[in-house]
């Protein structure tokens, strides 16, 4: 019997064999399509190159508010015959804004895979954007914003981000303020939809049991006849770095202080990219096996999540550490956030954390990849990001090649224990956060 | 309902956890039928043979939850759970992970009322390295006092994450307390402060002897694995471990509620929440088969009627949902929530909610509702197999509440027979006024800080 051997095993190579095809239609919508034959399921996701990224700044939200309306009632269908006919055949049919990118996705049976395609397209091609669903979905978010507000994480990282993405479009939340959103007009969501939606500004891409055939005379049904558009200024900009120690308290009645601390990051097609993704498994990223993890919860109980980030966008992300602990061990914890930080830039890791990091990385790709959905989710971003197709033969060789000179020349590059935003919400007057 | 607390954050909101668990059955036409062993020392093993992708999902669940547990120990399941991460003689303390991480896999556990799961997400070609360990912490765990103290704290982190900085969460454990006065679904699967204070390491020392052994125990793997292969590595593994003691059947059952029961929770909160819960029965009775589809008809998409009239129609709910489960080892609730929009009162809330269900009371649903709720079923069985994990999921969640994975089988058969009168009738019979426990937050203003400090501050450069 042969567990054993796996025990010493070195690196598992695999790497996905993912090859879809691509191609792009008269209008110009770039279509991929990978055949996926287990199961009766087809998965139809689009993905419009617009973002809260493009939202004026005196008008966050409008990205996704666009979004939000995409599926509240077309010319041809009103908002609950939309759900009427999707839950009908228990499908799923969603549409949903982020900074760099906005989604729409269809989930069908594959016997129900024309309706799929009919209510995908009818919801990105005919939005009505009637008066009455415009004021209903807004007072909807404007709610929900409120109800926000009782998520000490996302009151954490709204703070944050303002602070590290200082006069940046990545500033705002994806769904805006009270006060910007307030400010949106029916007349800016139409002129937003009719110069960010078009087929040149979308990829489409098909996952599921359905042949290449079968999606590329679909495609032409439902999508041939959208018109072009022309492609407008992306917003490309780099957020100013954080130039000192910024910090941010937030009162609030809770027993535990939520952390945030963090500072400006890279963009997703940077070469450092797989060089950052490596350190910062070691640093915080790795779950049980992190550096943060271990000293922060496995040792001082602190904690019982503590995690970094390297959100890697279209123009260059954040970097950061969250973690929530109880009022009385506020500053231990950043304390210990810190020495993490500073001691990653300081000596060179372990060739057995360097190893181990690696033999993550590259052994779990397929699991990113285990359904339906997230296959269309990759592939599309994949595309989006411009990173090949390549991506799912290279990937493990782009990890495997990064030494550790390379992990703590990132560490020094991209992390920084003095010139960082922090914020704290909670019980301030007892924290006593040092300043 | 399924309450889940895991060792550490999993993607699983808590709101939507059970529908998305309880409705992922089998259908033998798309996939593949689990293949049952029984080990000699008693150990159930169910293997799924899913070539789609080279990975695989390694669950052992253990028929032991915090229904298990006795007044003054709430918790105790779920404390064992973390601590079944601190090493055996075999592989110490930080092995376990350390080895599934480098191996590319990733592990978890979670905690319920009705059962403790240990899981391993991994390349298929890893499976017999999970099996292995798997197999090792199912006896020999070495319990030290100085990692209980420090997971002790951990655990009242979660608590203080869960519950105490959560509106919600602390209206949740509430109802449970209300509903339940004599049965262990009273308390919370996280536990009491209190009780997480005053466990020792005789108490998880007695829960792990009793409860986590091979015949209590079911092992699932779903994933590009050859069942005929990997049996005789799992006898080889697991064969060896010796039967333990039948676990004693919980004698303490809930008496029939007689009357409503309300209660208001006041605290620093943004909107009111509204929570209804009715005690409804689990797989054991027929009337669970109607019970799902009221759910569905109800909740399930934005044409459901709950959302159709709360949200879009009156405005007067964010967001409103039910949920039922029928997948629990003893009757659990059949709830509703609502989350009240801003401006908006609890009362009329509440008072829709029930006009819905006087509703269905009144008049059986259309046939069109009763069709798009089991096509809303079908439709899900098939998409839940997308995930070898969720798969895996709800067939461990069958076996370990009792209901065995066979269940899951009749149920589309059961689903199909449920007709528009059946839904008005356990509507009539279980959604009833003296059956239920209705909870409401109500926001009060925060307490004021001794020193006010929201203000942003700059510290030293």
């Amino acid at each position: 019997m042969g567990f054993c051997a796996f025990l010493l095993a070195s690196s598992p190579s695999v790497a996905a064999e993912i090859a879809p095809t691509k191609f792009v239609t008269p209008n110009g919508i770039t279509v991929l399509v990978l055949e996926q034959h287990f199961l009766p399921i087809v998965e139809i996701h689009a993905l419009i190159k617009t973002g809260s990224a493009q939202d004026p700044p005196d008008k966050a939200g409008l990205a996704n508010l666009v979004a939000s309306l995409l599926d509240e009632g077309t010319t041809t269908r009103t908002s609950k015959q939309l759900a009427e006919q999707i839950d009908f055949v228990g499908g799923a049919l969603e549409a949903k804004a982020s900074e760099d990118f906005t989604t729409a996705s269809a989930r069908v049976l594959k016997k129900d895979i024309d309706l799929g395609f009919t209510l995908l397209a009818d919801v990105l091609q005919r939005p009505a954007f009637h008066k009455q669903e415009f004021e209903r979905i807004r007072t909807q978010l404007l709610g929900e914003m409120a109800s926000d507000n009782d998520d000490p994480g996302h009151i954490a990282m709204k703070a944050f981000n303002q602070l590290v993405f200082h006069g940046h479009p990545y500033r705002w939340p994806v769904n805006g303020t009270e006060e910007t959103l307030n400010k949106i007009t029916l007349a800016d969501v139409q002129a937003f939809y009719a110069r960010e939606y078009s087929p040149s500004q979308a990829i489409l891409t098909i996952v599921g049991d359905v042949t290449l055939e079968q999606a590329t005379a679909l495609v032409q049904t439902h999508f041939g006849t959208w018109k072009k558009g022309t492609a407008t200024a992306r917003n490309t900009k780099k957020p100013s770095p954080v130039e000192r120690r910024t910090v941010q308290l937030i009162e609030k009645d809770l027993t535990q202080s939520t952390i945030v601390l963090g500072h400006g990051g890279l963009p997703r097609a940077h070469p450092d990219f797989y060089s950052v993704t490596v350190m910062n498994y070691i640093l915080g990223a790795g779950g049980f096996s992190s550096r943060l993890m271990d000293s922060i919860r496995d040792k001082q109980g602190l904690a019982y999540g503590i995690m970094s980030h390297f959100d890697a966008r279209l123009m260059p992300g954040s970097f950061w550490v969250n973690l929530q602990t109880k009022t009385e061990t506020t500053n231990q914890a950043i304390t210990g956030v810190l020495a993490e930080i500073r001691s990653i830039r300081d000596a060179p890791v372990s060739d057995q954390e360097l190893s181990e990091a690696k033999s993550f990385l590259i052994g779990s790709f397929p699991l990113r990849l285990d359904s339906t959905a997230k296959l269309a989710q990759v592939l599309a971003q994949v595309e989006f990001y411009g990173l090949g197709f390549e991506y799912f033969s290279e990937y493990p060789k782009w990890i495997d090649r990064v030494t550790k000179e390379d992990v703590q020349r990132v560490a020094k590059q991209y992390l920084d224990p003095k010139r960082y935003a922090l914020v704290v919400v909670g019980n301030i007057a007892k924290a006593k956060v040092k300043n | 309902m399924t309450w889940l607390y895991s060792r550490h954050i999993m993607q699983i909101s808590w709101l939507i956890a059970a529908s998305s668990l309880v409705f992922a059955f089998t259908s033998p036409a798309t996939a593949t039928e689990p293949r049952e062993f029984i080990l000699s020392n008693g150990m159930k093993v169910l293997l799924v043979e899913v070539p789609k992708a080279p990975v695989a999902t390694v669950q052992v669940w253990y028929k032991v939850g915090s229904r298990n547990e006795v007044m003054g120990r709430a918790g105790l399941s779920h404390m064992l759970e973390h601590m079944m991460f601190k090493g055996t003689a075999k592989y110490p303390k930080g092995t376990f992970s350390r080895l599934i991480r480098k191996n590319g896999g990733m592990d978890n556990a979670f905690t319920s009322q009705d059962f403790t799961a240990y899981f391993e997400n991994l390349a298929a070609d890893r499976v017999e390295l999970a099996l292995e360990l798997e197999a090792d912490r199912m006896q020999g765990l070495v319990l030290e006092l100085s990692e209980l103290t420090t997971e002790r704290e951990v655990v009242k982190e979660e608590r203080r994450l869960r519950t105490e900085d959560d509106p919600q969460g602390a209206l949740v454990e509430a109802l449970f307390a209300q509903a339940y006065l004599s049965h262990p679904y009273h308390w919370p699967v996280i536990g009491w402060f209190g009780d997480l204070d005053a466990m020792t390491l005789d108490d998880l020392q007695r829960h792990y002897d009793t409860y986590y052994s091979p015949n209590n125990a079911t092992l699932v793997v779903v994933g590009d694995i050859k069942a005929d292969s990997l049996l005789p590595m799992i006898k080889q593994l697991f064969e060896p471990i010796p039967r333990g003691p039948e676990p004693k059947p919980i004698a303490t059952m809930e008496s029939e509620q007689k009357g409503e029961r309300r209660f208001l929770l006041k605290r620093d909160a943004q909107v009111p929440f509204v929570i209804m819960g009715y005690r409804v029965p689990n797989f054991t009775s027929e009337d669970s088969y109607a019970l799902d589809i009221l759910d569905s008809i109800l909740s399930h998409g934005k044409s459901s009627r709950l959302y159709q009239n709360l949200v879009y129609e009156q405005k007067s709910s964010l967001a409103v949902g039910a949920e039922y489960s029928l997948l629990q080892t003893d009757p659990g609730l059949f709830y509703f929530y609502a989350l009240v929009s801003p401006g908006q009162k609890p009362e009329v809330v509440e008072d829709a909610l029930h006009r819905e269900i006087k509703r269905l009371q009144a008049d059986p649903p259309t046939e069109q509702e009763l069709q798009r709720a089991k096509n809303q079923v079908e439709a899900t069985h098939v998409f839940e197999q997308d995930s070898n994990f969720r798969h895996a999921m709800l067939l461990g969640q069958a076996e370990s509440v009792g209901a065995g994975w066979r269940k899951i089988d009749q149920f589309v058969e059961r689903i199909r027979a449920v007709t528009t009168k059946d839904i008005q009738r356990v509507a009539r019979q279980y959604l009833t006024e003296d059956n239920r426990t209705v909870g409401t937050l109500i926001p009060v203003p925060p307490k004021q800080p001794e020193a006010p400090s929201t203000a942003a501050q700059q510290g030293r450069p």
